[in-house]
């Protein structure tokens, strides 16, 4: 069987030295300079950036259950253009992934798509319930071996269970991932409590009653010595309590989505549905903490939270409209405005934010790996120069709740890589 | 005039005076034997209430007829909108039977927002109250009472309580109105706060700390947590009304402590300045934040608000959907005749 030759020619390798790259079979055969076109497709990639498949620890797929929304395809084939190799399915899915039989399901069906790895993500309770564990172990021993466990959408907000569950999982390495949500804190919140709620008369979701839960996980985390992921952090005061932890040398990870990197609470004066996210769009203060946090690794990694609705469910009043924004398609984008233009991030630091740390939290061999000869094919190529209005019409997303409708965002995914499979080529779906 | 009117911060003061102005026409027109006008004939205004409230309909509702448009009372109980027809599609409904205005009562804050900004539906949209947000007629009918009595005499200054007068052209320089109760979820307050600012008063808000928005300190007023420290000092005080049901969420510990520290009752009263005014949106909870002696009272202008309601209704109305004439002419019947429209 002959092995398909692809040589990348003229890239900047993690935006540094210009390098060819050749890719053999699903492998990366070889990085320099001058390497032989012989036998071999070539891409010029002159002025692009060369980075590893980018990896998303939080996304919804919403299938099973809402194919109105979304399938794994339509969601994988969004990956694949925003430039992702990998993702994380959350579990809040009907049924809720909360069975080594659904998780199973979800796997399969990532593997079926072909555009990008789909590593499901466990329910942390029986049904997100937030009561009685769910079979956890079942699900890591399954056939999609899954390491990361989440309630996401709801918090684990019973101590004890949350203490259980940061125990149980250290026997197989796995991690409780945290939407941190204090419920009684949140009833009837609709958007981020300070001076545009009080305004607006939208019920106000306090920075607190994310900050109290994360407080109070890290602690537990570094009582029973166990890691701890903490899902979109969105406060300057997260970030403070995140530094904090990892100061101790607690076993703390934490991620910030695109839309938290850039939109406030501002544009929630248009009461405009697009914008109503959990956890809420922040303030200009609280953003700026997120991007400095971001820059000097306090957080993580970034996450997406894509989170597909179908039209009715935003085209609606405020307070009737579905919480969640499309992300993957915009993500490293949006990165690149807020994180490489203002200087806080080089390429080689968002390759490790988008890339080697996510694939780092969740366990995932096969990517987030160097780009390095005898390393998995997981590559994007991105065009940094373009510069473009988002129009939501020519997305792969079965939905189009993007906040960023209109608006001019930098750079341009031309090509993705799949173990040497381009799912992408020259900006459209392979 | 705007096209819409949903929220009291849109409105210059100039807006704001041709409204209450307008409002004084639309007053006098109600003083004779024939109280409607041609204005509005052969339009079309709907309220669109998602939300019980006879008394705003009522309102809305005789405005509208006083300017001879056609009403039609679209209200979601029974209606296929409490069977779970979007908002949208209800004002596409509305849209495709030609409604001019658009009167919606919401509770969802920003609701009214949505139907003008949306592209549903073409009408004027009139925010008569949307949640916790705002209630723009609210504000102007209080405005407006205000001024026939703290700005109303012929020198500009208050008429003692004999009787509202005229302030038309005036505005509420200086004024001290002290708004108390439940700041935190009342539209009223919301749309006081930023209306009488605009007009120029010195607007406090009082209430226990947990019934104000986290982010009121940004808002044109100031905040007291001292009912009797402002009473004094003020020229009208507005009570708000306290659903006595806050009590079980913590807000405050029972109702007699809320009306002890909070209530307005004979002896608070008896420490306002001579000319000062008692005002009250209604419902009232008495005994709750007004006592029946405060509200029965001579300072009381709680029953004049209700009638102020039709007239500011009439000229919002008037300003929104019949042009840019002067209300004079339109408000005077024989002229009106000569006006081409
Ligand atoms: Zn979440």
């Amino acid at each position: 069987m002959s092995t398909s030759k692809i040589l990348i020619r003229g890239a900047k390798v993690l935006g540094g030295d210009v390098q060819d790259v050749l890719i053999e079979g699903e492998r990366i055969a070889e990085v320099g300079t001058g390497l032989s076109a012989d036998g071999a497709q070539v891409i010029e990639a002159d002025g692009q950036i060369l980075l590893p498949g980018l990896v998303d620890l939080h996304t919804h797929l919403r299938e099973p259950g809402r194919e109105d929304s979304e399938t794994v395809l339509t969601g994988t084939r969004a990956a694949a253009k925003g430039g992702f190799t990998a993702v994380h399915a959350m579990a809040n899915t009907f049924p809720v992934a909360d069975t080594a039989g659904v998780v199973e399901q979800v796997w399969r069906l990532g593997k079926e798509s072909g555009y990008c790895d789909v590593q499901p993500v466990g329910a942390v309770t029986v049904g997100l319930e937030g009561k009685q564990l769910a079979e956890l172990g079942a699900m890591h021993d399954s056939a999609a071996g899954v390491v990361v466990f989440s309630d996401d959408g709801k918090c684990v907000d019973d101590a004890v269970i949350m203490r259980r569950a940061l125990e149980y999982v250290k026997a197989f390495d796995g991690v409780i991932a945290q939407h941190a949500q204090e419920p009684r804190l949140t009833e009837g919140a609709q958007m981020n409590e300070g001076i545009v709620s009080a305004e607006l008369g939208l019920g106000g979701w306090p920075a607190v009653a994310e900050e109290s839960i994360i407080s109070r996980d890290v602690l537990l985390a570094a009582h029973v010595g166990s890691r701890v992921h903490i899902c979109h952090l969105s406060t300057a005061g997260s970030v403070e309590i995140v530094r904090w932890a990892k100061s101790k040398g607690w076993n703390v990870t934490a991620e910030v989505t695109p839309h938290h990197l850039l939109l406030t609470d501002e544009l929630v004066r248009s009461y405009n549905p697009v914008y109503k996210v959990n956890p809420p769009l922040r303030t200009e203060k609280d953003v700026m903490a997120l991007r400095e946090a971001l820059a000097d690794g306090t957080i993580d990694c970034v996450a997406t939270d894509h989170a597909p609705h179908p039209h009715e469910d935003k085209d609606c009043e405020w307070g009737a409209a579905a919480m969640g924004m499309v992300g993957l398609e915009t993500a490293l984008s949006v990165v690149q405005q807020t994180m490489v233009e203002t200087g806080m991030l080089d390429w080689a630091a968002v390759a490790d934010r988008m890339s080697f740390r996510p694939a780092e939290i969740g366990r995932l061999g096969g990517h987030g790996r160097p780009v390095a000869a005898g390393e998995p094919a997981n590559i994007v190529l991105v065009d940094p120069a373009y510069r473009g209005n988002v129009d939501p019409t020519g997305f792969a997303s079965r939905s189009r709740n993007t906040p960023y409708e209109g608006r001019e965002l930098p750079g341009r995914v031309t090509h993705t890589f799949l173990r040497g499979h381009a799912t992408v080529s020259g900006g459209e779906l392979a | 005039m705007k096209r819409h009117l949903i929220s009291t911060s849109d409105l210059s003061r100039d807006d704001a005076i041709l409204i209450l102005d307008t409002a004084e026409e639309m007053a006098r027109v109600a003083d004779r034997p024939i109280k409607k006008l041609p204005t509005l004939r052969g339009r079309t205004v709907v309220n669109l209430f998602f939300e019980d409230s006879t008394r705003t309909r009522i309102s809305f509702e005789a405005a509208a007829k006083r300017l001879s448009a056609d009403v039609i009372n679209f209200s979601a109980k029974g209606s296929s909108v409490s069977k779970g027809e979007s908002l949208k599609d209800t004002a596409l409904t509305l849209q495709a039977m030609g409604a001019d205005a658009v009167v919606v009562r919401h509770h969802a804050s920003g609701a009214p927002h949505r139907l003008a900004g949306s592209g549903w539906l073409d009408g004027s949209v009139i925010n008569a109250g949307d949640g916790t947000h705002e209630h723009p007629t609210q504000a102007l009918l209080d405005a407006f009472t205000m001024r026939r009595h703290l700005a109303g005499a012929a020198d500009g200054g208050p008429t003692m309580h004999q009787g509202p007068g005229d302030g038309t052209g005036r505005d509420l320089a200086g004024r001290k109105i002290t708004i108390v109760g439940d700041v935190l979820h009342s539209r009223v307050a919301r749309s006081n706060v930023h209306l009488l600012h605009t007009l120029g008063a010195e607007v406090t808000l009082v209430a226990p700390p947990t019934l104000l928005p986290i982010g009121v300190e940004s808002w044109p007023c100031e905040v007291s947590y001292d009912l009797d420290a402002v009473i004094p000092k003020s020229d009208a005080v507005m009570m708000l009304r306290v659903q006595r049901e806050r009590m079980n969420a913590a807000f405050f510990p029972t109702e007699r402590e809320y009306a002890r520290r909070y209530g307005l009752d004979g002896d608070r009263m008896a420490r306002m300045q001579e000319h000062a005014l008692v005002m009250h949106p209604g419902p009232m909870n008495r005994g709750m934040e007004i006592s029946a002696e405060v509200a029965d009272s001579h300072r009381s202008t709680i029953v004049e608000q209700v009638a102020n309601g039709v007239s500011i209704r009439m000229a919002v109305m008037y300003l929104l959907l019949g042009g840019n004439e002067p209300a004079v002419a339109a408000a005077n019947p024989t002229r009106t005749e000569e006006t081409p429209k």
